[in-house]
Order: C-alpha cells, then structure tokens, then sequence
C-alpha cells in the first residue's frame, strides 16, 4: 500500500546515516587493527599480523581477558539470583502493587551510572559509610580495606546497575505466560514444585537469556566500574584498550583488542538469539 | 493443609527476598542523598552537621553549570538526531523491503547492547581519519548515533500497535501520503515518540562510556563529574547527583501521569464508539 517515493525517502537517509556512522567506523576499526605504529609515533598503514600475534603471544592480554569474562559471569549470576525471584514475586504475588513495584524497578535505571558507582566508592571505602558504620557498632576495630578497590567492589556495583536489566525481560516472560497453563497443570495434579520446573521455568527462559545477555556483554566491555572501585587486581579489558588509545598510544593494537571484544559480543548475541527462539512458547 | 503452609511459606520467603534486591538497589542512592547534607564530608557514620552549605557551594560551582548546560545541548540535539532518524528507520523495518534490510536492523539496533567503548572508540577512529575535530558536536554525533537503536525501537513497538486501516481509509479517500503521515501516522504515533524521547534525553545526560573518547575541551556533565572523582570526593558530587536523581523522577512521573492520561482517553474513545 506504500508507494515507491514513500519507501525511498523512509530508508535512503537512516540507511546513509548507519552505513556511515556505525558501519564505516566498524570496517575502519578491523583496518586499523592490521596497522602498526612507527617509532616516531604515526600510524603506518601497512597490512600485518603483528598486533594478533602480539594479542596470542604475551599472556597479559589473555589474563585481562579471562578475568573481565569472570567478572561479568559473576555479575550474569548474581543478577539473575536476585532478579529471577523478585520478577516472579512481581508476576505472580504482588496483586494490586503490581504497576508501583514494576516503576520501583525502573527507576534505578534512570540514575546515572556514575553516580550509582561513586555511591558505592563512598560506601565501600576505608573511611566510607560501611566501614565507619562497622567500627560504630563495634563490630570490627579497624577499617576493612578488602571493600574498596577489589575485584568485589566491581563486581557488587556492575550486579547493583545490572539487576533491573535482568528483571525486566524475565518479568515480561513471566506475563507471557498463560495462566490457563498454569491451572491446567495444578488440575492433572502437579505439585506447585513441579509446576515451576516444568511449566513456568521452561517458559521464562527466553527473558532469562535476554537478561543475562545484557548483563553479561555490558559488564564486559565496562571500564569505569573498574577505574573508580577496582584497584589494580579489578583492571579489565577495556581498561588495557583506554591506555592503548591514551598514554600507551598504540591505536592499531587497542583496534585489535576492541576487535576480539566486539567479536565476542556478537557470537554472543548470536548464541542468545538462537536460545531464545529455541525456547520461546509460541 | 500442608501444601497452603508451605505455599505460605514461599510467599513470605519471596517477600522477604524482593524487599532485600529493592533495599539492594536503594540503599547507594538514599546513603547518596544523605549525605550530601552532611558537614563532616563524604563517609562517617552516623552522618552529622546537616547542613545545606555543599548545595551553596554548588550554586556558585561555574565549572559545574557550564557542563550541566553543554550536556543539555547535546542531549537535545542527540535526540533530534536520533529521533529524525530513529522514526524513518523504524517506518522503512516496518513497511519497505530492501536488499541489506536484515544486516541494517541488526547495524541499527547494536549500539543498544554493546559496550559504550566500542561505540565510541570506532567513531574516534572514524574522526582522526576525516580530521574532524573533537568537540560537544563529536558528542552529538556519537550520541546521536548510538540512541538511533532507542528510537526505532520505541517507534516501531508504537508502529506494530498501529490500526492500518485507519492508514488505509485517509489514503482511499484522498490524502496522498505526505498527509497521511502527518495526519493519521504521527499523532498515533505520538506516545511513543515523546517516550522514545525522554529516554533518549535522560540517556544522554548519563552517557559517559561514548563521551569518554569523544570530548573536546567543553565538558559534559558526566565527565565533569568524573574529572572531580579522580581528584577526590566532596559533597558537593552527591549534591548535585541528588539534583539529577530529582530530576530524572520528575521526568518519571511526568511520563507515567502522561500515559496514564493518554491510556484513559483511549479507552473513553472505544467507549465513545
């Protein structure tokens, strides 16, 4: 029913737009990762391995790599241990609150990143609420320093920005859920046990796997969790790429790293897209 | 008997667990905003001198009103960008067929889920390239770019809840496309466009991970905050964080009221017919 001319003028400009702000810049990222960097600091366009092999040989990288994929795995779990069971309470008892605790959830979200993460810093620090309310109590003589600048630190503030992100794909899935299912299989005499992992469980695992895809490929590719509470057993990926592109000034092999993560990301985004259609109720 | 006992059991367990994720996520924010009145400075329990002097002392922060205004103009021009965009694209994923549709839903909707940094650092390379220069409308361009993905999402969730027939009557009885557009398309897809909107808005205030790799000399809000972080921490970045979150819950509320409005006026409309 839409004519030609409609159709050109709706896709020729978001098309150009895309191809060159976010398909260009990512042709030009894979490029660069070929390009090396001469001793009087210009970039040399010449087409090498060297930035891979250098990515393959020395293991710091490698390190960086697993511990952010740690990280962010820990962050995945605990985000969808605090989330699954507050989606379902919302979904299945909340009643009347319903809309008021959904909103509660949302709101978080709407709280800038950085002044969740510095609300943690002034928390978890050595002369920080925590550790100032412990010694008040008497609970502890001297301060904890084991809070601030761990891997711990970064791990407890990326789950505090992550949980809403799990919360609300699996309490869509839950909503989902046809509730004639539910009675059905109370009717043929399915304990309420077994209603919940066989019915209801299986059913949700597509918000299951968007959320813990968020929560995962974001905490990933996070740098400033790190630099603001990580201290430096907490550095990650993208902190070694930010120096690469910052005092290290090696574009080319920062080009190389960024690549891996974005390859990472997308078979990850691949593999959950898979698994949500293999378990999606339709 | 039993089964309603340990049914009883498991709601009150459940209870018990969503009140702790809610203490969880506003805990940060109520120690956040506590604190900012707090004489003493950031840390020390039990907070006292309640005072509002780190409220004053940001009031005359220049540094900090002049970021604060920077971060207003690219967040409104982020999101004309993104919203002059976002609508055609959610339009063309909705309605047109193409060679390449596939790949440019994909390339569209990317920037939702990957980290900021490569977002970010791919548009750098993109500027060093082109010799442009770093600068709040480098910033636009990365936010701009990045928050197309919130707009055609939005749009098109408004899009697939569309009646076409209504479409359809306005072009058989003689409007030509232009008009249909402006006529029936936008004012149904109004709710969404102004959602889509505050969100994009409220985004870019935020953004920091893009903004990062594409600051000039002028600061946004977020990396003016940061700057300080590095040098340490004073009430007065809870002060004004406490100001942000007011304002994003306002925005909230206002959202909310609007829907609600919107919805019951839709349903006064089904009624009416």
């Amino acid at each position: 029913m839409f004519s030609r001319a409609y159709r050109t003028v709706v896709t020729a400009p978001p098309l150009v737009w895309v191809t060159v702000f976010l398909l260009v810049p990512y042709v030009l990222m894979f490029c660069y990762s070929f390009w090396s960097v001469s001793l009087s600091q210009t970039i040399v366009h010449s087409w090498n391995l060297d930035n891979y092999k250098e990515l393959i040989e020395k293991p710091v990288y490698w390190q960086a790599l697993l511990r952010s994929m740690w990280i962010a795995a820990r962050v995945m779990l605990f985000s969808l241990l605090l989330g699954y069971p507050l989606a379902y309470f919302l979904s299945f008892y909340a009643g009347k609150r319903k809309d008021l605790l959904y909103q509660l959830v949302i709101i978080p979200l709407w709280v800038s990143y950085l002044v969740r993460a510095y609300a943690w810093k002034t928390i978890l620090g050595s002369d920080g609420v925590l550790n100032t309310l412990l010694q008040y109590v008497h609970l502890t003589s001297h301060p904890l320093d084991f809070l601030l600048y761990s891997p711990f630190a970064v791990v407890l503030t990326l789950t505090h920005i992550y949980t809403p992100f799990t919360i609300l794909p699996i309490y869509a899935a839950l909503e989902h859920i046809p509730r004639n299912l539910i009675e059905a299989s109370h009717d043929l005499g399915a304990t309420p046990v077994q209603t919940f992992w066989k019915v209801i469980f299986p059913l949700s695992i597509p918000g299951v796997v968007a959320g813990a895809t968020f929560a995962f490929v974001l905490s990933l590719g996070d740098f400033l969790a790190p630099l603001l509470l990580g201290g430096p057993s907490g550095i990650m990926i993208s902190n070694i790429v930010v120096s690469l592109f910052g005092a290290a000034y090696n574009w080319p092999l920062g080009a190389a790293i960024s690549l891996g993560m974005l390859l990472v990301v997308v078979s990850l985004l691949f593999l959950s897209e898979r698994l949500e259609k293999k378990w999606s109720f339709s | 008997m039993s089964a309603g006992a340990t049914n009883k059991a498991r709601s009150s367990w459940l209870l018990f667990h969503a009140a702790a994720v809610f203490a969880f996520l506003y805990l940060p924010i109520a120690v956040l905003i506590l604190y900012s009145f707090n004489g003493q400075g950031v840390g020390g329990f039990p907070p006292h001198n309640l005072t509002l002097d780190w409220y004053r002392t940001l009031f005359d922060d220049g540094a900090i009103w002049d970021s604060v205004l920077n971060s207003v103009q690219v967040a409104l021009a982020a999101m004309a960008v993104s919203l002059a965009l976002g609508m055609p694209a959610a339009l063309a994923l909705d309605r047109a067929q193409f060679p390449g549709k596939a790949l440019f839903r994909r390339l569209v909707l990317l920037p939702l889920i990957l980290p900021g940094i490569i977002t970010g650092l791919s548009l750098l390379m993109l500027f060093k390239l082109t010799n442009t220069k770093l600068s709040l409308l480098t910033i636009i361009l990365g936010h701009g770019t990045a928050l197309i993905s919130v707009a055609t999402t939005e749009v098109f969730a408004g899009l697939q809840k569309l009646d076409r027939t209504q479409e359809e009557a306005s072009l058989d009885l003689g409007a030509n496309y232009w008009q249909t557009f402006w006529r029936i398309t936008l004012p149904n897809l109004k709710l969404s466009i102004i959602g889509a909107a505050l969100l994009i808005f409220t985004l870019s205030m935020d953004e920091i991970a893009v903004s990062f790799f594409l600051i000039g000399r002028d600061n946004t809000l977020p990396l003016e905050i940061w700057g300080r972080l590095r040098r340490g921490i004073t009430p007065e970045i809870n002060a004004v964080s406490t100001i942000i979150f007011l304002f994003s819950l306002l925005t909230i509320v206002f959202w909310y009221r609007l829907r609600l409005r919107t919805e019951a006026n839709a349903d006064l409309g089904s009624e009416l017919l």
